[in-house]
């Protein structure tokens, strides 16, 4: 089992934007690819509602899980999404 | 033949296109038997599939990125995976399509209300995309705003802000709405954009999609199902009336040379731009409330007398009124504990917060007298809600202590109107706010649309009290403006100045149309019209008689 935790970077949190960018680039992953937070139980990162309902704001602390071949890989490429502040990047960027 | 509909013309300008209607949010009918439970999965899944592509198309469509964001959040939610299994797995415990996507979504619903703030307000945009894929299921249109892909004229029974909010004023000609009235959402959102609107319009839901229409702004005329020659030859009398209002200039004034002051509502400096682009005279009314709205404490004097200056100096050389802080029912301040009022449109607003918060109101004219010092412009001040002459002289007092030399009341209290000759001994100028003083002489609410008819600014009752301000002001030699939708009729307008109005203050953007109706008509013409309306049984007669005889002409050419 791979796993990664991150601080939220996106000044909005995992909203908008940051969280449709973050559920589309999870759907791409070869593996399926879990995220939580300290308080919430995991829920599939490719699902756009679960992420939402999550409530992750900027600095809040989630875990990302996954099995598999590309495992980790896959959690780099996304962990890496989601420290990054997406509301200051331009879009299409 | 053309099915000709009558209603109200809130917003001048005339519209040729294919008419859609708005669609109202789907009901939900009752629990269905389920057999074949594979093929309502794949009904429920499909509509889900078939928004999510409307709401991307939109979201391509769309050039504001913002908007277009939203759009593409929704569309993955209607495309959620976790979404599926969850109605997957409730149709085959045996619910229907509609339910099924009205409990899925309901679960997610809760968690976004339990998470608060933002999402708790993302949970309209859920209810969006569920009343959305419902529809679809029930073979019924998708609510909201239709996106037929090309100009229309958008049909509604009423327009509400969640409608309006999004809209497009390249796709949309004008609007049409069963409901509404003169003041309603509808007519303001429409003269904001430019829109020619027609509201009340009866026989509107006869209007199918796609139906070929025009729309006559100004006289409340909608004609269904026209060809292309009457088509085109809409178009080319809008082209002309463009023509005629791009090349509008100058100050106001009838077709013999009787001077009306035009004049801008504004709410700060930023509006002034726009209001000299159509040729403001000045401004008829600068509302305060902007200043003091969403503050926890009030304004300091200093933030106060900056934003009073950035007006005064943009408007150098010509008169601004401005209006002391009218908060309290539909503008409850947070600094002014005004909760628990039974009755707030009754209670302690306006000029009486000066009863509780004397030291508001001063501060206030203080600010405003330390920025009239310094500018170029003609500054006035006028008190709002005053119902007596004591209040009116006490205003005026506290006007003239703080340095401030023209002071003036609103005419919003039918007791001030009917006791017009008392209140404008004391003052220099009365100003009207026709909004108010229709909600308070018809006992109508302002945002209630269903007394819209109450509320119609045509009401002979209304034009009586702004008759007897005006009587009061001629033998006095005081003058006495309309500030107010009222002003921005075109057609009223000509009564308005009949009865012996001076000044019609309004959006920027209406004066244009305002000037070309005064230049068309003589001083006498008004008269006639406004002693025509006067004498009217009813706001729709008065209408019907005026805009006959002063716009036939207008629309033949």
């Amino acid at each position: 089992m791979a796993t990664r935790t991150v601080t939220v970077g996106s000044a909005t949190g995992l909203h908008a934007r940051p969280a449709a960018l973050f559920v589309a680039a999870a759907a791409a992953q070869p593996v399926a690819v879990t995220i939580c937070t300290a308080n919430k139980p995991p829920v599939p990162a490719r699902s756009m509602l679960s992420v939402l309902a999550l409530g992750a704001r900027q600095g809040t602390e989630v875990t990302l899980e996954a099995e598999g071949e590309g495992a980790e890989a896959s959690l780099d490429a996304l962990a890496d999404l989601l420290v990054r502040d997406l509301d200051a990047e331009p879009a299409g960027a | 033949m053309p099915d000709v509909l009558h209603g109200i013309g809130v917003s001048p300008g005339i519209a040729a296109g294919p008419a859609y209607r708005i669609g109202e949010p789907p009901r939900l009918p009752p629990p269905r038997l389920v057999t074949d439970a594979p093929a309502e999965i794949a009904l429920a899944v499909g509509a889900l599939a078939s928004v999510a592509a409307d709401l991307d198309r939109r979201a391509e469509s769309t050039v504001d990125a913002t908007a277009a964001d939203v759009l593409r959040a929704q569309a993955m939610m209607a495309t959620d995976p976790v979404l599926h299994e969850t109605i997957a797995d409730s149709i085959r415990a045996g619910a229907d399509a509609g339910h099924a996507l009205h409990a899925a979504f309901g679960e997610f619903r809760r968690q976004f209300e339990a998470a608060g703030g933002y999402l708790a307000e993302r949970a309209a945009d859920l209810d969006d995309v569920r009343d959305r894929a419902v529809a679809v299921c029930l073979g019924q249109p998708m609510p909201g705003v239709p996106q037929p892909g090309h100009p229309f004229v958008l049909v509604a029974r009423d327009l509400a802000p969640a409608d309006t909010a999004g809209l497009d004023p390249r796709q949309v000609l004008a609007l049409v709405t069963e409901a509404g009235g003169p003041t309603s959402h509808t007519a303001i959102v429409a003269r904001s954009l430019g829109l020619p609107a027609v509201v009340r319009c009866d026989g509107a839901s006869r209007i199918a999609d796609a139906d070929p229409v025009t729309v006559d702004g100004t006289t409340g005329r909608v004609e269904v199902g026209v060809d292309e020659a009457t088509m085109a030859l809409a178009h080319e009398r809008e082209q002309r009336r463009r023509a005629r209002l791009s090349t509008s200039a100058g100050p106001g004034r009838t077709a013999d040379g009787h001077p009306v002051a035009l004049l801008a509502n504004i709410g700060s400096a930023s509006d002034l731009a726009s209001a000299e682009a159509d040729g403001a005279e000045g401004v008829g009314l600068f509302r305060t409330e902007l200043l003091y709205l969403d503050r926890a404490v009030a304004p300091t004097f200093a933030e106060q007398v900056a934003a009073y200056e950035a007006v005064f100096a943009s408007a150098a050389g010509r008169r601004v009124v401005v209006r002391t802080l009218d908060a309290g029912a539909d503008k409850p301040l947070r600094f002014l504990q005004q909760e628990d009022e039974p009755n707030p449109a009754l209670g302690v607003r306006g000029l009486r917060l000066g009863r509780r918060y004397p030291e508001v109101l001063r501060t206030q004219l203080d600010a405003v007298a330390q920025a009239a010092r310094a500018a170029e412009a003609n500054v006035w001040v006028m008190a709002p809600m005053v119902a007596t002459a004591a209040e009116a002289s006490e205003f005026a007092a506290l006007c003239r202590e703080a340095g401030l030399s023209i002071a003036g009341v609103m005419v919003e209290i039918p007791s001030a109107a009917l006791r017009a000759a008392d209140l404008v001994a004391t003052v220099d100028f009365l100003s009207i706010g026709t909004n108010d003083l229709s909600q308070y002489t018809f006992a109508a609410d302002r945002q209630c649309g269903e007394l819209a008819d109450l509320l119609d600014p045509w009401q002979p009752a209304l034009l009586q009290l702004v008759a007897a301000c005006t009587a009061a002001g001629r033998a006095a030699s005081k003058p006495v403006g309309v500030c107010g939708e009222a002003a921005a009729d075109p057609g009223l307008a000509l009564v308005l100045v009949g009865l012996g109005v001076s000044s019609l203050s309004m959006s920027p953007r209406a004066i244009p149309e305002v000037r070309e109706s005064l230049a068309a008509h003589s001083l006498a013409e008004c008269q006639r019209f406004a002693e025509a309306a006067l004498a009217s049984a009813d706001a729709a007669a008065a209408r019907e008689t005026v805009l006959g005889a002063a716009f036939t002409a207008d629309s033949a050419r």
